[in-house]
């Protein structure tokens, strides 16, 4: 799968509409070199060999794939007009996702604070109301626990709803409902009920959104029995993932992160999913596996350039499946490294490396040449100022540290 | 602020403000002037399952200069947090209460600072009326060891302890259970005091707030609930999201009032009226009917969900600074030119905070980590022998 890494410039000029509640311009995946972004310039595009092509508008140049998550290498030399598939953003691309399910299923509906008219405050289910209606698109009063309560009642007998939570950090108001009612229903009734939900909504540290907006919840729920958990990373794996949700019979709690909505990327034009239990590699290796996923994905990669040079091989792994992990992946590719590092944004303790790291020592310690490392958050409520912020979450330079460390 | 309607507006004032006693005839140096003047609120309380206060206020020219100074200082305050927010100084979320700022200075006007007040995450101005420096907003808002959270929190946890000004809150609705917590706390120490817990119109239909108005009323607590209803909850409008709008009403069974929430006097009244009655009877829910010029925060513009007319027709007819101002013209309390005098004062103290690099410093040390952080410990290791 090719990858297009948009810099600054695009995606400031893609998306300057002003419903846009989070601020885009700051999400940079910067490349290791550094590129001036002209105001009104369309995007810029790193070259492989490093030269900086900054385009002008309307014609699009040669797109060479300069991620270094590329599979394979795919030399584009074709111009992007003959590229299969459409460009864009992460958020349309969840968009799209909703808006074919809806299509394809009369049973969809969506619920959630300013979803309707307003259009999602990240813009996710923008022009759903004015599409499906009313009924279908929901715009709920502030009332997480009632709304969720409700949407799980209605996927009861046989709705499919998908309950959006402004900030997943809202939803702990209902935890209860998500924890008794949509993940032991179909248990405690001897699987009489089934409860196709999908709960989303975007979580993860932001930029200076104070403590109560920078949660991750994946930490408190990883415990339900009875509910998958994933994490979208990329718009491809966001559109996959989120029908994949949406068609399966188990309620699935789908992790978005506010940083990440403003990613671009080339997806299919055919309908296509994911599959909700398998993890992505994003990069084969031999020396040390790095397991991570959501917005830590980008930071891993980022280090992942700097090891490379060092003349070290990751192999990175985008776990997005929370729960159940994909042991089979997983495994596979700590048979063949023989090292594991978990790179993630929750805190250390109760986290999901926490649960990994017990599920991969249990599993395939025989295999382990070094112990599990993992990378998390520190265990304190994240602060607004941007320094403070910042040493919070794990950063590239950890990263590289520790692999250095652990390939000793 | 709609400085040209003055002259044309001071001519009518005299028609809006009917006051039923005026104390001066002469212009006099207001800075120390304490003699009583009543005026009439705008509009009559509406009251739920109790007797309304009356519309005439006791105030004096020294207090009304006081509103008048203390809501332009928000008023630019706000402003300047707006510029400071465009040009990225503050990030996150900033939510602005300018055309509110009647009930944070009406409600001030009527308490004392051993009363506790608690709001959500619109407390820039709410911080200032307890007694918070500029300095500790804005250098909390641009994440400054000198701000009054030490730069942790942010736009939306801002705290005062030494004032009784407990917050600043994010999670919507979640303030009213401590609110309640506090006035529990003050019954239980016999203090006399109330709490005033403030929450809005979208806020108005969280559970929790009637849980903790039930357990309130059954158990007597001196707290009063405040909806700040502005009649937008983030992007929705209030008949949109609840079906009885009459959030005075929706106590029930627990009294309540309904205030015209743009007029500092009618505030203040009302606020003295509830902590008379709270002390003796129990909860009862104030409902300030309100507006917001800005949209719900710095991300929204505020004008897809409602039109330009309607926010700009509010800001002619029901400024709460207009307001005050044309009061304090028609006592001939004091003279245009001094009025603008002030507001020219208050500009300055606002002039957007320069960048202090001293403020500023890398507050994370390994010594000071358990502190700078406060939850637990960094690592845990165990080494055994």
């Amino acid at each position: 799968m090719a990858a297009i890494f948009q810099g600054v410039g695009a995606a400031a000029a893609l998306s300057s509409s002003p419903s846009n509640s989070f601020d885009s311009k700051k999400f940079v995946f910067s490349p290791c070199r550094s590129f001036s972004v002209r105001k009104g310039a369309s995007f810029a595009v790193v070259r492989s060999d490093g030269r900086v092509n900054l385009n002008p508008k309307g014609r699009r140049a040669q797109q060479l794939i300069s991620n270094a998550v590329a599979t394979k290498s795919d030399n584009a030399a074709a111009s992007s007009s003959s590229k299969p598939g459409h460009e864009l953003l992460l958020f349309e691309a969840l968009q799209e996702g909703l808006e074919e399910e809806m299509e394809r299923d009369p049973r969809v509906c969506v619920m959630g604070e300013d979803v309707g008219h307003y259009g999602g405050s990240y813009k996710v289910t923008k022009g759903l109301a004015k599409k499906f209606g009313d009924l279908r698109v929901l715009d709920t009063p502030i009332a997480e626990n009632s709304f969720t309560g409700m949407g799980i009642g209605a996927a009861m007998t046989g709705l499919r709803p998908v309950v959006e939570g402004m900030n997943m950090g809202f939803l702990l108001l209902a935890f209860n409902q998500i924890s008794n009612n949509c993940g032991m229903l179909h248990y405690t009734s001897g699987g009489q009920f089934t409860i196709p939900i999908v709960i989303r909504g975007p979580g993860g540290v932001g930029r200076q959104l104070g403590a109560e907006h920078s949660q991750r919840l994946e930490s408190y729920f990883q415990s339900i029995p009875g509910i998958q958990m994933v994490a979208c990373s990329t718009p491809y794996n966001a559109k996959g993932l989120m029908k994949a949700a949406i068609r399966s019979e188990n309620p699935v709690i789908f992790f978005e992160h506010v940083l990440l909505y403003n990613l671009k990327e080339r997806i299919p034009d055919e309908d296509y999913i994911c599959n909700l239990e398998e993890a992505e590699m994003v990069r084969p290796g031999e020396h040390v596996t790095i397991l991570t996923y959501s917005r830590m994905r980008y930071h891993v990669m980022q280090a992942a350039k700097t090891l490379v040079n060092k003349g070290y091989d990751p192999e990175v792994i985008d776990i997005r499946s929370l729960k159940p992990f994909d042991l089979y992946t997983i495994g596979n590719s700590v048979k063949k490294t023989h090292r594991v590092l978990i790179v993630e944004e929750c805190m250390r303790t109760g986290g999901i490396g926490a649960s990994l790291i017990a599920a991969i020592t249990e599993n395939f310690n025989d295999y382990l040449d070094a112990p599990i490392m993992c990378l998390s958050s520190q265990d304190v409520p994240t602060p607004y100022a941007g320094t403070l912020e910042e040493v919070t979450v794990v950063q590239p330079a950890q990263i590289v540290t520790a692999v250095e460390q652990l390939c000793q | 602020m709609a400085l040209s309607h003055l002259a044309a507006s001071a001519s009518r004032s005299s028609s809006l403000l009917k006051p039923l006693s005026s104390a001066l005839s002469l212009r006099r140096s207001i800075s120390g002037d304490n003699s009583p003047l009543t005026v009439e609120t705008s509009v009559p309380f509406t009251s739920h399952q109790c007797e309304a206060p009356s519309r005439s206020v006791e105030t004096n020219p020294k207090e009304l200069l006081t509103f008048f100074r203390d809501m332009a200082l928000m008023r630019r305050m706000e402003i300047a947090a707006d510029s400071l927010y465009k040009a990225k100084l503050i990030r996150g979320f900033c939510h602005l209460y300018d055309g509110q700022e009647a009930v944070a200075v009406g409600m001030e006007a009527a308490i004392t600072k051993k009363d506790c007040i608690i709001t959500a995450y619109r407390d820039h101005c709410t911080f200032v009326s307890r007694g918070g420096t500029l300095l500790e907003v804005f250098a909390e808002l641009m994440g400054r060891q000198a701000g009054c959270s030490k730069g942790k929190g942010g736009s939306m946890h801002f705290y005062k302890k030494d004032s009784n000004f407990y917050g600043g809150h994010g999670i919507v609705g979640a303030q009213v259970p401590l609110g309640c917590g506090l006035a529990f706390a003050q019954k239980y120490s016999k203090d006399e005091t109330v709490t005033f817990a403030l929450y809005g119109d979208g806020a108005a239909n969280q559970g929790q707030l009637f849980e903790a108005l039930n357990i309130s009323a059954l158990w007597d607590l001196p707290a009063i609930l405040v909806c700040e209803n502005n009649h937008y909850g983030m992007g929705t409008a209030e008949w949109r999201a609840a079906k009885s709008p009459a959030y005075y009403k929706r106590g029930d069974y627990v009294p309540g009032l309904k205030v015209d929430g743009m007029d500092a006097l009618a505030v203040k009244q009302a606020c003295k009226f509830a902590k008379e009655h709270a002390l003796k009877n129990g909860p009862i829910i104030l409902e300030m009917d309100t507006y917001r010029y800005h949209g719900h925060s710095m991300s929204d513009p505020g004008s897809t969900y409602r039109t330009r007319d309607e926010i700009s027709g509010v800001r002619q007819e029901r400024d709460p600074i207009e307001r005050i101002r044309k009061l304090i013209l028609s006592h001939d309390l004091a003279t245009e030119k001094e009025l603008k005098d002030v507001e020219k004062e208050v500009r300055k103290e606002e002039s957007p905070m320069p960048e202090p690099s001293e403020l500023f410093t890398n507050v994370y040390a390994k010594g000071l980590g358990v502190e700078s952080f406060g939850a637990d410990r960094k690592e845990v290791r165990a080494t055994l022998p």
